[in-house]
């Protein structure tokens, strides 16, 4: 343990940021992506499934803009792991268990009787 | 108009129980008490700069156990009230509606507002001292989210007096906690009240991971990290996975009940059991949560306390790791009898049992770490010794639990409460004290008087068996958990007086430690080596308490134990008998910010309006909190450097020298 002088972990590290051009673009498409379903739901255009389908659509959609326009995923600083992309790779892990959990749960669900 | 005024308090404030009414007249008083003694001693501004206002991870850590000692004590008088009326049978002590009440908050004040905040405090205090930084990764999210949690905690805590209790269990199942079958505030309380404290959650988790990533001293790899870090390193990967979940199944409740959405009801193509499937898929995560820092905390303390390495670093971390992962994994344990089949039934038994194993590996490792050390028999130590045959215990009957068929006798039933408290008292609570009487000298340089931490100790210990034990058999015997009462003709009578007697030990043991508490604040046993315990790692290499910015020169870490070598390398006469003057550089800290507290208290006016549907209050403190967002984000003064004759000053002035 010796003692060492530089204060380079302290908070203020680089942080690569986005642009304001990236954020614009980010934003209007999570906007439309909001739009769509809403219309199609108030306005009933499509059956039940159809419209179920495009919802579920366009939430996945969402999720990939907000991934890389506002969180960052593609970004790294020197040779530092890709903490986030690691981070992602759990996340989609944890939502396919508790998806897929659930819907084989619910559906054998009153078998055990 | 008078009259429709007596109307609103009427409703407004919970009314017509003498229990209730004696504690508004105590709760009155000592807030006169405490807003009285603050204006005299003229302490409002102290407080105000040095505590509500901080963004220091210590203090920050101070406040958070100072809330949960508080919580543990309203937890303990609700777990005593039960504990009386179940005394003897047809007690009338609590009327049903009342014991409703009171086990749901009990519950959810021991996990929420207890064990989680108990183990942030912790969190802060230790974690960036074991690390060598400064603070934490972002020091005003850490005092945000504790103003968060508080002010969350605060506004669960007030359906006491204002609109009734909650009282649909600690996790509110419905359909019982649905708009049809509970209309009153109650249920909104708990909503609210776990919805605000579980963003300051969230936020705590992705601080301390941020933290344990990138704020490591230099040369502390991953694997060198001490075992406290590492367990809140895998506890954080948790909560972030896990919280969310807990947000939106609240929040699918709320909207059940705010905007008449049919996610759990009974009809319009709900299903409660979504709710329960959902509801425990963050509820198990939950409890590891809460007991991988235990882990930790008994780690650390094995080894010091025993003069030796920890046995099997290695398989420790790969231990602790597997167990956060499988813990993803075994949800349905807790509904067996849910009716999903047998398949599904099957799954889960066989991923809770598989958690066993990690488990057993780690209690294994602690025994070898003992295995001929010179063990000293210290207060944190002696709560490490008593946790590991009443954890042994509790996993065990957790496995019998686990057997999905058997589990159809042992569900709901007094069995299964005697078990999750062996292994939420005798595991969490015991674990959390081990590490507020082995932190405690860091966190305020003196050291908390061992004779009657000793008394606490074996009360806690004793009362514990004499309570919990009974109801093992109890449980066996067909008593369910959640009845108010019982006939003579169950024969349940004689284990219940006992296990009465075993609650009100535990709840003089707590008496002890107030009363250590305090004995030890007036007669300081004061610490001026800043390593009382001859510890291992590096927040013991500073004095205590630790000045605001930790360590004057950021150290270099080359092993697992850094202090412990050095103190060994420099015995053997390695290093120099006078370590060269250190160079300083000015440190560069974050400033105070009274944003966090502010917002916290518009989002408690939000949760209070959302509470009683008044939208105009909920939307308020939402543009409040909005507002806070906002000034925030234009703040660009928020830090400072400490130049270097300010560290030379104090540092001569903690230790005495130079
Ligand atoms: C100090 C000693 C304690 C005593 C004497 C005690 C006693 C009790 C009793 C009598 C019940 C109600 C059983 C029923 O009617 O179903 C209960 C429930 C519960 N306790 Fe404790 N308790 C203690 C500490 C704790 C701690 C430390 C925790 C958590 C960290 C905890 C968590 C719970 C939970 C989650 C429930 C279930 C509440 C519900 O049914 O919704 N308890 N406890
Ligand atoms: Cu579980």
């Amino acid at each position: 343990m010796a003692q060492h002088s530089t204060d380079s972990h302290a908070h203020g590290e680089d942080h690569a940021h986005g642009s304001l051009k990236s954020y614009i673009i980010g934003f209007i498409l999570s906007i439309i992506l909001t739009i769509i379903p809403l219309v199609v739901v108030m306005n009933h255009m499509f059956q039940a499934t159809a419209t179920i389908l495009i919802i579920m659509i366009t939430a996945v959609l969402q999720f990939v803009v907000q991934l890389f326009f506002f969180m960052h995923v593609r970004d790294r600083t020197g040779n530092q792991p890709r903490w986030n992309v690691m981070a992602l790779i759990f996340g989609l892990a944890i939502v396919l268990v508790v998806v897929s959990g659930s819907v084989w749960i619910m559906a054998y669900n009153g078998v055990g009787y | 108009m008078l009259e429709k005024i007596k109307d609103f308090a009427s409703d407004f404030f919970v009314t017509g129980d003498p229990l209730i009414y004696g504690a508004d007249v105590s709760i009155g008083l000592a807030m006169i008490a405490i807003v009285v003694g603050l204006t005299y001693f003229k302490k409002w501004g102290w407080l105000w700069r040095n505590y509500l206002t901080t963004v220091d991870h210590k203090k920050i850590g101070i406040m958070y156990i100072l809330a949960s000692i508080l919580m543990l004590f309203r937890g303990g008088v609700d777990a005593i009230m039960m504990r009386t009326q179940l005394a003897f049978p047809n007690l009338e002590f609590l009327h049903p509606e009342h014991y409703n009440q009171v086990f749901t908050t009990h519950g959810v004040v021991m996990i929420l507002f207890m064990a989680m905040p108990f183990m942030f405090g912790l969190f802060n205090i230790v974690v960036p001292l074991q690390l060598g930084a400064r603070d934490v990764a972002y020091p005003f999210l850490n005092a945000l989210s504790f103003w968060l949690f508080f002010l969350g905690a605060m506004l669960f805590n007030l359906s006491f007096v204002i609109g009734g209790s909650p009282d649909a269990g600690w996790l509110s199942y419905p359909p019982l906690s649905e708009l049809q079958f509970n209309p009153g505030p109650g249920q909104n309380f708990y909503i609210w009240g776990i919805q605000i404290s579980g963003i300051g959650s969230l936020a705590t988790g992705i601080n301390f991971i941020v933290t344990i990533i990138k704020m490591r001293a230099p040369g502390m790899t991953f694997m060198k990290m001490p075992m406290f870090t590492w367990s809140v390193f895998a506890t954080c990967v948790i909560i972030i996975f896990a919280f969310p979940i807990l947000t939106v199944t609240l929040a699918l409740l709320f909207i059940d009940r705010f905007a008449g959405a049919h996610f759990f009801t009974l009809d319009g193509g709900g299903n409660p059991m979504m709710y329960i499937n959902l509801i425990w898929m963050w509820g198990h995560p939950e409890v590891y949560i809460v007991i991988l820092p235990a882990f930790g905390i008994f780690s650390e303390i094995v080894s010091v306390f025993s003069r030796k390495k920890l046995f099997g670093y290695t398989s420790m971390v790969f231990a602790m790791l597997i167990i956060a992962f499988v813990s993803f994994f075994t949800w349905a344990h807790h509904f067996f009898t849910m009716g999903s089949g047998a398949d599904v039934n099957a799954f889960f038994a066989l991923s809770t049992m598989l958690i066993a194993i990690p488990t057993g590996v780690k209690i294994f490792n602690w025994l070898f770490t003992m295995y001929r050390g010179r063990i000293r028999f210290d207060l944190p130590m002696l709560w490490t010794i008593g946790f590991i045959p009443c954890f042994i215990i509790g996993g065990m009957t957790g496995v019998l639990l686990s057997v999905a068929p058997a589990d159809f006798q042992y569900h709901n039933s007094y069995f299964l409460i005697a078990h999750f408290h062996q292994v939420l008292i005798g595991g969490v609570v015991f674990g959390y004290f081990a590490g507020m009487y082995y932190w405690w000298p860091k966190m305020f340089g003196f050291k908390l008087n061992e004779t009657l931490g000793r008394w606490a100790f074996w009360f806690w210990n004793i009362g514990f068996y004499v309570c919990f034990m009974p109801q093992y058999l109890l449980g066996l015997m067909g008593m369910t958990r959640r009845i108010s009462t019982f006939d003579w003709d169950t024969g349940w009578g004689p284990l219940n007086v006992v296990s009465t007697m075993g609650a009100y030990l535990m709840g003089v043991a707590f008496l002890f430690q107030v009363l250590q508490i305090a004995y030890s604040i007036k007669h300081r046993e004061v610490d001026t080596t800043g390593d009382i315990w001859d510890a291992h790692t590096l927040e013991w290499s500073i004095p205590s308490p630790a000045p605001e910015y930790n360590f004057a020169v950021v150290p270099v870490v080359d092993s697992r134990d850094p202090l412990w070598v050095e103190k060994q390398r420099r015995a053997a006469g390695k290093l120099p008998k006078n370590p060269p003057k250190p160079v300083y550089a000015p440190i560069h800290m974050p400033k105070n910010s009274s944003i966090p507290i502010i917002m916290s208290t518009f989002f408690f006016i939000a949760g209070f309006g959302f509470v009683f549907l008044w939208t105009w209050m909920a939307v308020l403190g939402l543009i409040g909190v909005a507002g806070c967002m906002i000034a925030r984000s234009f703040q660009y003064d928020t830090d400072y450097y400490i130049p270097v004759e300010e560290i030379e000053k104090t540092e001569a002035s903690i230790r005495g020298t130079v």
